[in-house]
């Protein structure tokens, strides 16, 4: 059984047709890569996966249970964290209540003991810091970790995203464009620390990318989507090679 | 400059960062203590009365500045608190201790009330729906005559201990100054806990928010709850202040003088909800005393007094939108780097000049 499941998934938007069918398989401890011309479908995919947005029809089965409808909140505490192509943070919060709002869904302590500071409150702020200390370290966020996210340029913010998403500690991290807005050099970083995800943390990996090189590098499997269905289904080569997918990108010769 | 080096995580949770805060807080307790001996009983009564607003400063302030949610009707639950005491004391004859907690969660009730209907509201239409509220609440006052005296208002007195009734100014300054100490604590705790961290990023971004696994809904109804409570203790404290309260105490000119407060002080800080409220109450006994230095025609104008909280909001909003404690900071910066200051260091940067992909 493969961990994530999509089966027949549509969503129109008006008349437009966003997902028409959507059908693949993400293996556990694998980087799958989603990759796909403009308008493609994409992110309402993420979006679907992530609740934000409710699919018309079709199943998203996440460990063998159907997720798809769930209301967003409820999605990381089954093990789904993401990230957004133009980063989403809270950008009036130092980097560390960033990644520390990572740990919130772990709380265990309720408004009143949270108001009076209980001890048991002061156990869990440590704990949660010492988590998050490790995401700092593994992203090399050290430096930054009092600095004003708004401040922050935008590289670094894509790795406090990322390393928010990470202290959630997810089983499957879903990253919508990682390498969009990154300099070639944070780029081969960010291939690097994929692959650390992966191999170190186990946490499969599913990815929407535009830059191929990131895609070969990192990834296992790739689907293909254009016009909001599957084009392509299969390793990145074969993904790759196909001449369905040239064409989607490239365009036909005369 | 000073330079932190934090080496424990302690170090990020605790109270003071620097000792040095301790003695500026440690005087500040000092001088509050000894103001009612030497002040005398005008402004010990006008500091009480800075004291109550600070409470209210700091609840509107984690539902407006932490939260995000803006509301105009927190006369509304200032004036729960207040008739919930009045009632309680003076009609029922129960103890004001039982009374006080009780005003604060009747108005937390309240607040839970005014947040299940506001939840899919944002923005100017949430300004609306609160400002609707502060109206109803007004009409309220008015009509039930029998818990509220209606226009004819409500007697409150002072508290007692035992045999010893809190009735001086200086007395009851006391409570007061220990009330504020204590929400002071209260919110502090709040805002370095996981639910405080969860207020500032539903402001922030709400979709963000959610793929952290913090449901929207709760939260706000929490920092609605939380916020009432607050106005509702500090209306609780306000009551027997002033010892008669009727329904002019709480109109909507109120409501807009609680969000005058905060942006002036400060949105999202603790300090700044004390400046501000502080810098709100004493303005309005600044103009009370200069008045004979303002010629005739305006002092007599009905509304100069708001007109003037209206320039203030206005030049704050124009020139110092961090409010009073935005200023502090910037101060306390230049000392710290004397030399090093320039004019530009905190200059916003100007949209256009901003990369698209930051937004």
């Amino acid at each position: 059984m493969a961990l994530l499941e999509v089966r027949g998934l549509y969503k129109q938007f008006g008349g437009l047709k966003a997902l028409a069918g959507v059908e693949f398989d993400v293996e556990e401890g694998q980087a799958h890569a989603v990759i796909g011309p403009n308008g493609a479908g994409k992110s309402t995919l993420f979006n679907c996966i992530n609740g934000i947005c409710r699919a018309d029809r079709g199943s998203i089965r996440f460990k063998g249970k159907d997720i798809a409808g769930l209301a967003p909140h409820k999605i990381p505490k089954i093990g789904i964290a993401r990230t957004f192509q133009n980063v989403e943070l809270f950008r009036n919060a130092t980097v560390l209540n960033n990644i520390l709002l990572g740990r919130y869904m772990h709380k265990r302590t309720s408004l009143l003991s949270e108001s009076l500071f209980l001890p048991s409150v002061k156990k869990q702020e440590l704990e949660a810091r010492r988590k998050v200390e490790e995401v700092m370290d593994f992203l090399d966020l050290q430096a930054y970790r009092d600095r004003m996210v708004a401040e922050l340029p935008f590289g670094i913010q894509k790795s406090v995203e990322l390393a928010r998403a990470l202290a959630l500690e997810p089983e499957l991290l879903l990253l919508d464009e990682p390498s969009s807005g990154l300099n070639p050099e944070e780029t081969q970083d960010l291939c690097f620390w994929i692959e650390d995800i992966k191999e170190e943390l186990g946490i499969t990996i599913l990815l929407v990318e535009h830059d191929m090189r990131v895609v070969t590098d990192v990834a296992e499997r790739a689907t293909a989507l254009d016009f909001g269905a599957v084009i392509a289904d299969g390793t990145t080569e074969e993904v790759q090679r196909n001449p369905e997918v040239i064409r989607a990108f490239l365009g036909e010769e005369d | 400059m000073r330079f932190k080096l934090k080496k424990t995580y302690m170090e990020d949770i605790k109270l003071f960062p620097y000792k040095t805060d301790m003695v500026w807080y440690g005087l500040l307790l000092m001088l509050l203590v000894f103001f009612p001996l030497v002040a005398g009983h005008y402004w010990t009564y006008n500091l009480t009365l800075a004291g109550i607003y600070c409470i209210v400063a700091l609840g509107l302030n984690i539902l407006t500045g932490y939260t995000g949610q803006i509301s105009l009707g927190h006369a509304a639950f200032f004036a729960v608190g207040a008739y919930s005491v009045g009632y309680l004391t003076t009609i029922l004859g129960w103890s004001y201790w039982i009374a006080l907690p009780l005003a604060g969660f009747s108005a937390a009730a309240s607040g839970l009330v005014v947040a299940v209907p506001a939840l899919r509201l944002s923005g100017l239409y949430l300004a609306i729906a609160t400002m609707g509220f502060g109206f109803i609440m007004e009409q309220v006052i008015v009509q039930w005559k029998s818990v509220t005296g209606g226009a004819n208002g409500l007697l409150i007195n002072r508290p007692s201990v035992g045999s010893w009734s809190l009735s001086s100014d200086s007395e009851y300054y006391y409570l007061v100054v220990l009330m504020v100490a204590v929400f002071v604590l209260l919110t502090k705790n709040l805002t370095r806990s996981p639910t405080g961290r969860a207020f500032v990023a539903v402001r922030d971004s709400e979709v963000a928010a959610q793929t952290m696994g913090i449901p929207l809904a709760r939260v706000k109804v929490q920092a609605f709850a939380v916020s009432a409570f607050y106005t509702g203790i500090a209306g609780g404290l306000f009551a027997p202040l002033i010892n008669f309260i009727g329904p002019d105490n709480f109109s909507i000119v109120e409501s807009i003088n609680f969000i005058v407060m905060i942006i002036v002080g400060g949105l999202g800080s603790i300090h700044g909800s004390i400046f501000g409220a502080v810098f709100i109450t004493l303005l309005s006994e600044f103009i009370r005393v200069s008045k004979d230095l303002i010629p005739a025609f305006l002092r007599e104008q009905v509304g100069f007094q708001t007109a003037v909280y209206g320039l203030v909001l206005m030049l704050f909003i124009l020139f110092e939108p961090t409010g009073i404690y935005g200023r502090w900071l910037k101060l306390k910066y230049l000392v710290q780097v004397f030399p090093l200051y320039r004019k530009d260091t905190f200059r916003r940067v100007r949209r256009f000049q901003r990369s698209e992909r930051t937004r």
